[in-house]
């Protein structure tokens, strides 16, 4: 059973919940930049948590059904469509063997999640199909490659249509002002008072350099009383920053071990809303604290157990 | 010992505030500990310098549990079964020469040494292994001797051959695959230094140390090394 890849389109990538237990090695976790949206799709469709799915950032990628199957999408509004019929994320969908499928531009978010009832079937490596281009590692063959133009993504047959939804009130708006927790620690006491503040007060931009690795913000530059720090290992959603006074968030493909100061970090949630945001949007931070996250993140655990309307 | 909360399932462990065999031995001693007893929660460690990040589930343990369970982990006494606290020494081959250490002729003028006397300064001391990162299996290894210590290149190559052995200040390395890099190369291992298919995986872990040892163009070329640019 499988799909065919038409077109690539800018960025689809193979992931799964990530590359854990090597970071020890210098190997990032790569894995969705939406967890959120990750999670929904594969608990829509009964899949285990972490199967693999296709991450699509900004579109443009086609694909022709060479059996039926079962999908889900969740994440950014990439104007999915199912032969030139447009089909709603956020939800399960049926798919006839000669089906296209296609996403074309961004109408809200960046990264669209493709699931497929029993997961994708791509080679394993180290644990995980996640890609990191940088690292050869992860995707189709275990090598780090994005999608090409003919690849072929297996699945598993699982002919039974579950038909299952996350309810709107839960779909996140990834077009209402991005307000975000900051969890302090790292070298937040580095910070004077007068630059959290200004970190706290300021309308940051994002700028065009975003990738997996990091969100480079522009806004009011913040410095910390520290040329560099002992390098230390990166987690997931720390704010970064460099000389410039430009804060840098890191993301999936992180580095895993740096040596600039770091102002505090994000919740995994948190930083998945903000990869759900392009080059111009702005995002503003708050100072929060990692009770709050910890609650927050508890709850989504147990809301996904929970399940939604469909789902078995 | 510090432990500091980062975000809702990670926290920093922090040994100290200076780079040297002492955190590096506080570092080592723990990181095995964790590994040890906490393998059921633990989803990642990065040992540094001076410190670990610990990354766990936390659909198994809140941050107050874990802070508990890494204390008693690294108060607990050694029982033999992280094969103690000394540090496993790993001999890497390596070919010093004009021909592979593509700086070697820069690092002699910095230094005012002959080639000589900067391949023996280099290969007759005993490193630690600080810090992986940067690339899989880039170990940052400390440190080399004063006189033969030189500032990155201004410029960083676009391609640093993979086995790359280099210097950048006080630190040495081996670039374990070809990257980008700015450090000045003075030769090169024939030794593979990440194998994603053995079951090693990567030859090196923060806490051993490494030795260098200096060989021939032919021990080189018989080990397996390999002469080009890439």
């Amino acid at each position: 059973m499988s799909f065919e890849v038409l077109e690539p389109g800018m960025l689809a990538l193979v992931q799964d919940a990530g590359r854990h237990g090597y970071q020890h090695m210098g190997v990032t976790t790569g894995g969705p930049m939406d967890e959120f949206a990750f999670f929904w799709a594969n608990r829509l469709l009964g899949n285990d948590l972490d199967a693999p799915q296709i991450e699509i950032t900004f579109g443009r990628f086609s694909l022709k059904a060479n059996h039926e199957a079962c999908i889900a999408i969740t994440g950014g509004d990439l104007g999915a469509r199912i032969n030139d019929q447009a089909i709603a994320p956020w939800r399960t969908h049926h798919i006839n063997k000669g089906d296209r499928l296609d996403f074309t531009t961004p109408v809200s978010g960046l990264r669209a999640y493709l699931a497929v009832s029993g997961g994708f079937k791509p080679a394993m490596k180290l644990g995980s199909c996640a890609t990191v281009a940088r690292e050869g590692l992860g995707g189709l063959d275990g090598k780090g490659a994005k999608l090409a133009k003919g690849d072929t993504l297996e699945f598993e047959k699982n002919a039974s249509f579950v038909e299952a939804f996350l309810p709107e009130p839960e779909v996140p708006d990834y077009q209402q002002h991005l307000r975000l927790g900051v969890i302090p620690g790292y070298q937040y006491r580095s910070f004077s008072i007068v630059q959290r503040e200004k970190f706290f007060s300021c309308d940051y931009e994002i700028s065009q350099n975003i990738d997996r690795m990091g969100y480079r913000l522009k806004g009011d530059a913040i410095h910390s009383d520290l040329d560099g720090i002992i390098s230390e290992g990166i987690a997931y959603g720390a704010i970064q920053v460099p000389k410039d006074g430009q804060p840098i968030v890191l993301m999936k493909d992180r580095q895993t071990i740096g040596g600039y100061p770091k102002i505090g970090c994000l919740s995994a949630l948190d930083a998945g809303l903000l990869a759900q945001r392009g080059p111009g949007s702005s995002v503003s931070f708050f100072l929060s604290d990692v009770a709050e996250a910890e609650g927050r993140r508890m709850l989504f655990n147990q809301r996904l157990k929970t399940g939604a309307p469909g789902v078995r | 010992m510090r432990i500091e909360s980062v975000n809702e399932n990670t926290c920093m462990v922090y040994f100290g505030d200076q780079i040297g065999a002492e955190s590096a031995g506080l570092v080592k001693r723990a990181t095995d500990r964790l590994r040890r007893d906490m393998s059921d929660l633990i989803v990642d460690l990065v040992p540094s310098y001076t410190s670990i990040l610990v990354t766990w589930d936390l659909e198994q343990a809140d941050r107050f549990a874990i802070v508990r369970r890494v204390r008693a982990a690294i108060d607990s006494e050694d029982d033999g079964s992280t094969g103690g606290d000394s540090a496993r020494i790993v001999e890497l081959p390596v070919y010093y020469d004009r021909e592979v250490g593509l700086d070697l002729e820069d690092v002699c003028e910095h230094a005012g040494l002959s080639r000589d006397e900067v391949v023996r300064i280099h290969s007759e001391q005993l490193y630690q292994v600080y810090a992986i990162g940067f690339a899989p299996g880039f170990a940052y290894l400390g440190s080399t001797d004063e006189r033969i210590a030189i500032p990155r290149k201004s410029t960083p190559r676009l391609k640093v051959p993979t086995g790359s052995v280099g210097i950048a200040g006080t630190q040495t390395a081996i670039y374990p695959s070809c990257t980008p890099g700015g450090w000045q190369i003075i030769g090169r291992t024939p030794q593979k230094m990440v194998d994603w298919d053995s079951d090693s995986l990567a030859l090196v872990q923060v806490g051993d140390q490494v030795r260098f040892r200096a060989i021939s163009r032919d021990e080189f070329l018989e080990l397996g090394g390999n002469l080009d640019e890439l």
